[in-house]
């Protein structure tokens, strides 16, 4: 019975130094899937590797000596001696592996849970495995289970809704103040990573366009060509105020910038259309109680944590209800696996069966060759259909019988009855690792 | 005749009531097929209590609204039809669950109220009094939608200003959108309002030989009409919106709900109920 095992290390068992040694170049996984190749004790193999994890996923039929085979050209790759990294690496195996690839592909494990990237680098490897020949029956089984797994905590759990990063919510809470952000306006005060981010997500989302200010007018030119927006200068920000619709502040000053009085006056003359401040610096921008006015809302960071908190929670939530999806599909998984136990043998009955047929059709030749073409393939037709008849409930009873405890009792008097065992037929059992579906 | 009418009235009743059921289940559990389902048995009661009223109509040969109960149950029949136009145009899935306890809690009243059998006096029998009856009902039914989105609007705007999301934010739209239909129902209810009472005025002249007597409820349909052309006066003119116009929207709306029971009920004229099937 061939076992699943693998071998990886994520963003919690290694440190990124160790793991940028391994992931970093694309080219490794081809390296890596090559390396495989050539290990005899693996079958099947793939490869995955992200700036979050490097994992390696066998069939192979030696357990122990597979793990030392992928542990060595692991360090192999990564041109660190074995004692560097074996501490940081964990090792599944069989169903454990399963359950561990499924959560993956889920998002289940990744550092932000739910992230949508995960599924489509999973693909990716795959698709290489696949060109390398590297997978085969199991794997090819495996990681098409694992889409589908995938596919199904993604629209059956809320684990990938409300978002987790700030420029993310705040898009989010525009969304819930303005419908559409088409046709909106926004203005970015100051600049700095987390504002330009969040500006560029408000683009991305559907945002007409973008005044910038920052107090030197040439760094607001400067970050403007950045979004294709406009720059002003500081002294305009009121103006701009009546113009914008969302607001992202992020300066260094000391004080506030905009104050309650400021926006109070504004509102008046922009006939009460809502107006979202997301104050990023620290200490603030925007005077808190500007938040008291009707049709304006203000987000400070810390308003905007406290919503990333709660979809964090309420992502964990979802993910107790992805595990049993995945608990679920291994189970299903587990049961297809089962049934692989009894393909050899149902091959070697199919190939005896061959061999019979060809030995007779050779002895009987010379009374055959007298027939007319179509009657001599008639012939053969009903051979055929006879033995099929014949075998077709044995090969029932054993696939039925796939799981059960007792299975191999069976295969074993199958293999007495038809005496499978004698002769070169019981050497072909290497043919299970084709491509064929069963 | 009564049996098989009172017969619509109660398939109407029940269907209305399971949708109702269904659209709370939808807000809770967010499963659209659960909206689908409700939203179609809440069409099949429509259909039915449309065929109860056509009946009654036939029957009484003017719009059944002369007792509070068919009146209620009219009320409740145009909010629902008012509804289905409007789900069509918005296509916003939460909203069902808004307007069907509400039309379901009108219709509970209607069938918990005794009707009246009196005959209904000659004078009724006019295309003025159904066409007068007609405009009011449609322009009250969108002013309940307006309220109702004004509702949903303050719980949405009071999640985001306070920056505790409840159950609620994720389930109800965005305050733009919560504000476009409290918005266009006021806009599109009014001119029914003020339709529906110049018919009722050219009826008063043909019936009563005047036009206006200062009957109670013409006095506070008046007030009504005043406090919502104020509104649109403000939203149009002053750009209101938001908050302040999701209130003054909920305290019209009592105002006309304050005109359609409790002065026919309490302050007699030839409005009310009494007076209408009595004599």
């Amino acid at each position: 019975m061939p076992k699943i095992i693998n071998i990886g290390m994520n963003h919690e068992t290694a440190p990124v130094a160790l793991r940028e040694c391994l992931a970093v170049e694309s080219r490794n996984v081809q390296k890596a899937l090559g390396l495989m190749r050539s290990l005899d004790v693996v079958r099947e193999g793939f490869f995955l590797s992200t700036c979050n994890r490097v994992e390696a996923l066998i069939v192979a039929q030696e357990a122990r000596e597979a793990k030392r085979a992928v542990v060595s050209l692991l360090s192999k790759i990564g041109n660190i001696p074995v004692d560097d990294f074996s501490s940081c690496l964990y090792t599944y195996e069989n169903m454990d592996a399963v359950t561990h690839i499924f959560s993956v592909a889920s998002s289940l494990d990744s550092m932000v849970i739910g992230e949508p990237q995960i599924l489509g680098q999973i693909k990716e490897a795959y698709l290489q495995s696949t060109r390398e020949k590297m997978s085969g029956v199991i794997l090819n089984r495996l990681m098409h289970k694992a889409f589908h797994v995938a596919k199904r905590v993604r629209s059956e759990t809320d684990i990938c809704g409300a978002a987790v990063s700030i420029s993310y919510a705040a898009v989010e809470l525009a969304r819930k103040i303005f419908h559409a952000l088409e046709g909106k306006k926004v203005l970015l005060i100051g600049a700095g990573e987390m504002a330009e981010l969040a500006a560029r997500h408000l683009l991305t989302n559907g945002v007409s366009s973008m005044t910038v200010v920052n107090r030197t007018f040439e760094r607001a030119v400067e970050v403007a060509e950045h979004f294709r927006a406009s720059p002003v200068s500081f002294d305009e920000i009121e103006d701009q105020l009546l113009k914008a619709d969302i607001v992202v502040s992020s300066t260094a000053a000391s004080e506030c910038i905009i104050t309650r009085a400021m926006v109070k006056k504004v509102l008046r003359k922009r006939r009460n259309r809502p107006l979202f401040l997301i104050d990023i610096a620290v200490p603030r921008d925007v005077q808190p109680e500007v938040n008291k006015l009707n049709n304006v809302y203000l987000y400070d960071i810390d308003d905007l944590k406290g919503v990333i908190e709660i979809n964090k929670a309420q992502r964990q939530e979802a993910a107790v209800k992805a595990q049993r999806i995945v608990q679920e599909e291994v189970v299903k998984f587990e049961k297809w696996l089962k049934t692989l136990a009894v393909v050899p043998t149902i091959i070697s009955l199919r190939n005896k069966a061959e061999t019979i047929i060809q030995a007779e059709f050779g002895k009987s030749r010379s009374a055959l060759d007298q027939l007319a073409p179509p009657q001599r393939q008639a012939i053969e037709v009903l051979i055929r259909s006879i033995v099929e008849k014949v075998l077709n409930d044995p090969i029932l009873f054993l696939k039925g019988k796939a799981g059960r405890s007792t299975l191999n009792d069976y295969l074993d008097t199958t293999r007495k009855l038809f005496s499978l065992d004698e002769g070169d037929e019981s050497s072909r059992t290497k043919t299970v690792t084709s491509n064929k579906p069963c | 005749m009564e049996a098989i009418t009172s017969i619509w009235f109660i398939l109407a009743l029940c269907f209305e009531l399971i949708a109702t059921a269904g659209f709370i289940v939808f807000i809770v559990t967010q499963k659209k097929w659960v909206f689908r389902v409700s939203y179609w048995l809440l069409v099949v009661g429509f259909g039915f209590h449309t065929i109860f009223l056509g009946f009654r109509y036939y029957s009484l040969g003017v719009a059944p609204v002369l007792d509070l109960k068919s009146a209620l149950s009219f009320f409740s029949w145009s909010i629902i039809g008012v509804y289905l136009v409007i789900q069509a145009r918005f296509k916003l899935r939460v909203l069902g669950s808004f307007v069907a306890p509400l039309a379901a809690f009108f219709m509970t009243i209607s069938s918990a109220v005794p009707g009246t059998q009196a005959p209904v006096k000659p004078i009724f029998k006019s295309l003025w009094l159904t066409l007068h009856v007609g405009t009011v009902f449609v322009g009250n039914a969108l002013l309940a939608i307006s309220c109702l989105a004004a509702i949903m609007y303050l719980i949405q705007e009071r999640q985001i200003k306070r920056k505790r999301f409840g159950t609620f934010y994720g389930r109800l739209p965005s305050l733009a959108t919560l504000d476009n239909i409290n918005y266009y129902a006021i806009l599109y209810g009014f001119p029914f309002l003020t339709l529906g009472m110049i018919v009722g005025s050219i009826y008063a002249h043909f019936a009563l030989g005047i036009y206006w007597q200062w009957d109670p409820k013409e006095v506070w349909s008046l007030i009504c009409w005043l406090f919502y052309a104020a509104l649109i006066h403000e939203r149009l003119v002053v750009g209101w919106q938001g908050r302040k116009a999701a209130i003054m929207s909920i305290v019209c709306f009592s105002l006309l709900i304050f005109t359609f029971l409790g002065v026919s009920l309490l302050m007699g004229g030839y409005h009310s109920f009494g007076n209408m099937g009595g004599r």
